[in-house]
């Protein structure tokens, strides 16, 4: 076994200290309140909500519709941060600045704002229509606006690993006769993987959540269009605190265990790399 | 190492005093020392501008009786999140929310004495409404009646009843037509309303969604609406919405209610009480009134009365044995709406 | 880096630019178009309201607070998540990225249920007239909670690119934590530092979910700029909301345009040190 306590790099205890100290306070006091408070119900209760047909269809479609916004977001992330290191055209300040936006536009607004776009009277909605999708009011429109506010996760997490990535390897692929195409597949893709999994996690853990910009573009129709987070706002409009504990509860692990997950993959790969 | 550590925590101190200093400056800017005292009327959606209105001419009043400045304040939401705000912490000196049942549950804390439905007239809501229909102009589904809504070439818009409380109020009054009509017969009721919200196109989580999704979105052929906003819609765009009034429905009454245990700690109950009462005069109807919510006092209706059409109105303690039974057998878990809803 | 583009090039430049035009550019046209929808008098007049001007207020307020004390946390956090290897390290990694998998909603309740009446604490905030929920600390808590994760989560995949050596060498030569993390890992994350600082400064601007739980909407008092913007729209005055968001949306813009200044400048420095 290693030694663990014994490090090079001086810092350790005093980072330890800030971390361990500002998680307690902002997160794990505030969470511990939250488990202590729905702690009451039993297992009997938690297992009667959170296994009602209609919270698990409400699972399904915000679990269904943030795996596809962010599989989405991870393509066009990709391709955004790919474009915005590699080339240079005009405009490209502008282009790089707003893949924040998401980020700065409350999420209401962006529910008001993709709504009457996407709406039957909308700019881009009369197309959907016209071709026969209901863009709005339906799982397209949810997966619309999960899009929207997930775009910067991947494209930002990409882009300084893009930037920072040793121009060298690539040259030399390509002076040994690699195409394009292999040298992407073989020697960038690799590098960009971590950040774009931990990206695309990031969009989808954040679209599972999602309530601001969702509730006015899905519809909300019970077996439909009813996303988690709302059933969690009805059971609190019943002043049912644990009911809507009880479903945030498993949203929150299942985001977690995915979040876990994902960084126990990159130790081991940054572990195997190290070797 | 120990030296570390020690520097470690006194950091984690540091940052923690600066959160809480920063905090510290707030909290004392917004205190309540400063000019005056402040009072918080914590209400729901769409009285925001009658109460706009109506604090301006309170503010005036108390000041020419009592010399005193009071600084009003007013907060709006969602009924339901309002209530609940209340029950959290939110320092409310009045409420004045959508439905009796919410003020039932901020009582059921403590915060305010289980029977203050009888602390002022008339069930303690001093302005009533009712549940109407708002349709395109022309009524061109020819929409009149509680039955047009289950046709099947009506699309129908109206707020979910678990999250809104206007909602709760349109539900209700469907219900109460359709026992009428059927005598009583739950089964076909149910059957009655379960096509009503077959014919629903958008359940929007709360009343002026629902009215944005109808009138922006050019969503469903008829809205079901509180009368209020109804009126404030053909108001807005008279060429494009009108009202269409059904022969029955239901009696709305949005209740008030003293804070008890928030005044008699601020020392405020003076003014709280003097603000409901001032909903009762002549003047506070009048402004009701003209915020399209129907005034008790019967001079001030009968000066408005061609703006409100006579309908049969039933009440919720007639028809339904008050709210608490009614949130039990038609809103909470299991009860009618989740039924309709059931997967077959 | 390639500088020749070729027709793959400009066909990923155009497919890229054609979905920014779509998701990101239109819905700004469309909040642009709306807020000046009655004239400029009107959008003036919609931002220059007491209650929009004190809502900014509130909004800036809490933005810098939070930024400030999340960048402390975030440096300190990813200097340790990257530099040393340690037990527990994936769990205090997911931690952090909790909130992410928090909805919003609900860790506005975490404060009222930690500060609110129903806590423990309660009775003690009160006797020493301690406000948080429903006043401006716990508006300020919240924002920190749902933006806490970026300035972190930016910088560890760069850190962790860069690996330890440079660190090490520097130790090994006796120098201080502070002189290694000031000459040594500072330079390195720059960029992603600042990338963090803006993306941490975008989303506390715009948070909406969480204050609106904590916040009470108390007009004038505690309504930062996306809630009277929600408050707005409830009252069917559109053009007034569009035209308070679009104040978000030039702060944005502005502070992505400081960005470019920076790094402007920086780029002419490093080529004048090389």
């Amino acid at each position: 076994m290693m030694k663990m306590t014994k490090h090079v790099i001086p810092g350790f205890h005093f980072t330890l200290g800030i971390t361990f100290f500002y998680l307690s306070l902002i997160l794990l006091l505030p969470l511990a309140a939250f488990l202590l408070y729905s702690s009451g119900m039993g297992m009997a209760k938690f297992l009667d909500v959170v296994c009602d047909a209609r919270v698990f269809h409400a699972y399904e479609v915000s679990f269904g519709t943030s795996l596809a916004a962010a599989i989405i977001n991870a393509v066009f992330g990709l391709l955004l941060a790919w474009v915005l290191v590699r080339y240079e055209f005009p405009g490209k300040r502008i282009f790089d600045g707003l893949i924040d936006l998401p980020f700065a536009l409350p999420t209401a607004v962006a529910g008001i704002a993709l709504t009457t776009l996407y709406a039957e009277n909308g700019w881009l909605g009369r197309f959907f229509y016209a071709a026969g999708v209901s863009s709005a009011f339906s799982v397209v429109g949810i997966t619309i606006a999960l899009v929207f506010v997930g775009i910067p996760f991947v494209a930002r997490s990409v882009q300084p690993v893009l930037k920072d990535l040793d121009p060298s390897l690539e040259e030399a692929a390509v002076m040994f006769g690699a195409t394009p195409w292999q040298t992407f597949r073989r020697v960038v893709f690799p590098e960009l993987l971590s950040p774009l999994l931990s990206g695309a996690a990031l969009a989808f853990a954040r679209g599972i959540g999602e309530y601001g910009s969702v509730v006015f573009i899905a519809g909300n129709l019970p077996y439909e269009t009813e996303i988690a987070p709302l059933l969690i706002m009805a059971k609190l409009e019943q002043f049912d605190y644990q009911a809507a504990a009880a479903i945030a509860i498993v949203m929150m692990a299942l985001s977690f265990l995915i979040l876990l997950a994902l960084n126990s993959y990159q130790r081991y790969r940054v572990r195997r790399q190290g070797v | 190492m120990k030296a570390k550590k020690w520097l470690a925590v006194a950091t984690g101190l540091l940052m923690m005093a600066g959160v809480m200093a920063g905090c510290g400056s707030d909290a004392g800017s917004s205190g309540e020392s400063a000019d005056g005292q402040t009072f918080l009327n914590v209400s729901y959606d769409p009285t925001r501008e009658l109460y706009s209105d109506f604090n301006e001419a309170f503010s005036k009043k108390w000041e020419a009786d009592t010399g005193e400045h009071v600084n009003f304040t007013q907060s709006h939401g969602g009924s339901g999140k309002q209530a609940r705000s209340v029950r959290e912490g939110l320092e409310a000196d009045v409420v004045t929310l959508a439905l009796a049942y919410d003020v039932d549950e901020i009582a059921a804390t403590g915060l305010i004495d289980k029977d203050w439905i009888k602390k002022f007239p008339n069930n303690s809501a001093p302005y009533t409404s009712t549940i109407v229909f708002l349709v395109r102009k022309g009524n061109p589904k020819n929409i009149h009646d509680w039955d047009d809504l289950t046709r099947d070439d009506v699309a129908v818009v109206t707020p979910n009843p678990k999250t809104s409380g206007g909602a709760r109020w349109n539900y209700l009054a469907a219900w109460a037509y359709a026992e009428k009509k059927f005598g009583g017969d739950t089964e076909q009721v149910k059957g009655f309303i379960k096509k009503l919200f077959q014919q629903v196109v958008a359940l929007d989580s709360g009343a002026r969604g629902a009215t944005t999704s109808f009138v922006q979105r050019g969503q469903g052929d008829v809205l079901v609406a509180w009368e209020n906003e109804a009126l404030l819609s053909v108001q807005e765009d008279p060429d494009k919405y009108e009202i269409v009034v059904p022969p029955s429905s239901i009696l709305a009454e949005p209740s008030v209610a003293v804070v008890d245990e928030v005044v008699d700690q601020k020392g405020t109950r003076k003014v709280a009480e003097a603000y409901i009462k001032y909903l009762y005069s002549k003047e506070g109807q009048e402004i009701a009134a003209k915020h399209f919510y129907r005034p008790r006092d019967e001079e001030v209706a009968a000066k408005y009365a061609s703006q409100f059409p006579k309908l049969t109105l039933v009440t919720i303690d007639d028809a339904f044995g008050g709210w608490q039974k009614a949130q039990k057998d038609h809103f909470a878990d299991g009860g009618t709406f989740d039924q309709i809803y059931e997967k077959k | 880096m390639q500088k020749e583009k070729g027709a793959l090039g400009w066909a990923l430049i155009g497919i890229a630019a054609l979905f920014l035009l779509v998701m990101l550019v239109l819905p700004l046209v469309l909040v642009a178009s709306e807020a000046l929808a009655k004239g400029w008098q009107t959008y003036l007049r919609a931002i220059t309201e007491p209650f929009a001007v004190k809502a900014l207020y509130l909004t800036l307020e809490a933005t810098v607070l939070a930024v400030i004390s999340n960048t402390v946390f975030g440096l300190a956090s990813a200097f340790l998540l990257t530099k040393f290897s340690f037990r527990g390290k994936s769990l205090i990694g997911s931690m952090i990225d909790l909130p992410f998998a928090i909805s919003p909603v609900v860790a506005g309740l975490f404060f009222i249920m930690l500060f609110g009446r129903m806590s423990p604490l309660y009775p003690f905030l009160r006797a020493e007239h301690i406000t948080i929920v429903f006043a401006v600390p716990g508006i300020i808590l919240a924002t920190v909670f749902v933006t806490f994760p970026f300035i972190t989560r930016e910088l560890v995949p760069v850190m962790e690119a860069q690996g330890r050596d440079e660190e090490e060498a520097a130790a090994t030569f006796g120098a201080s934590g502070w002189q290694i993390f000031r000459y040594v890992t500072l330079p390195n994350i720059k960029w992603a530092l600042v990338y963090g600082v803006i993306l941490c400064t975008a989303r506390a601007m715009g948070e909406f979910g969480a204050v609106s739980v904590v916040s009470g909407h108390v007009r004038g008092k505690t309504n930062t700029l996306p809630l009277h913007i929600e408050i707005l729209y409830n009252e069917y005055n559109f053009t007034a909301a569009f035209a308070v968001a679009s104040i978000l949306v030039i702060l944005a813009v502005l502070i992505l345009v400081l960005r470019n200044l920076a790094e402007g400048r920086a780029k002419r420095g490093e080529s004048h040190d090389g």
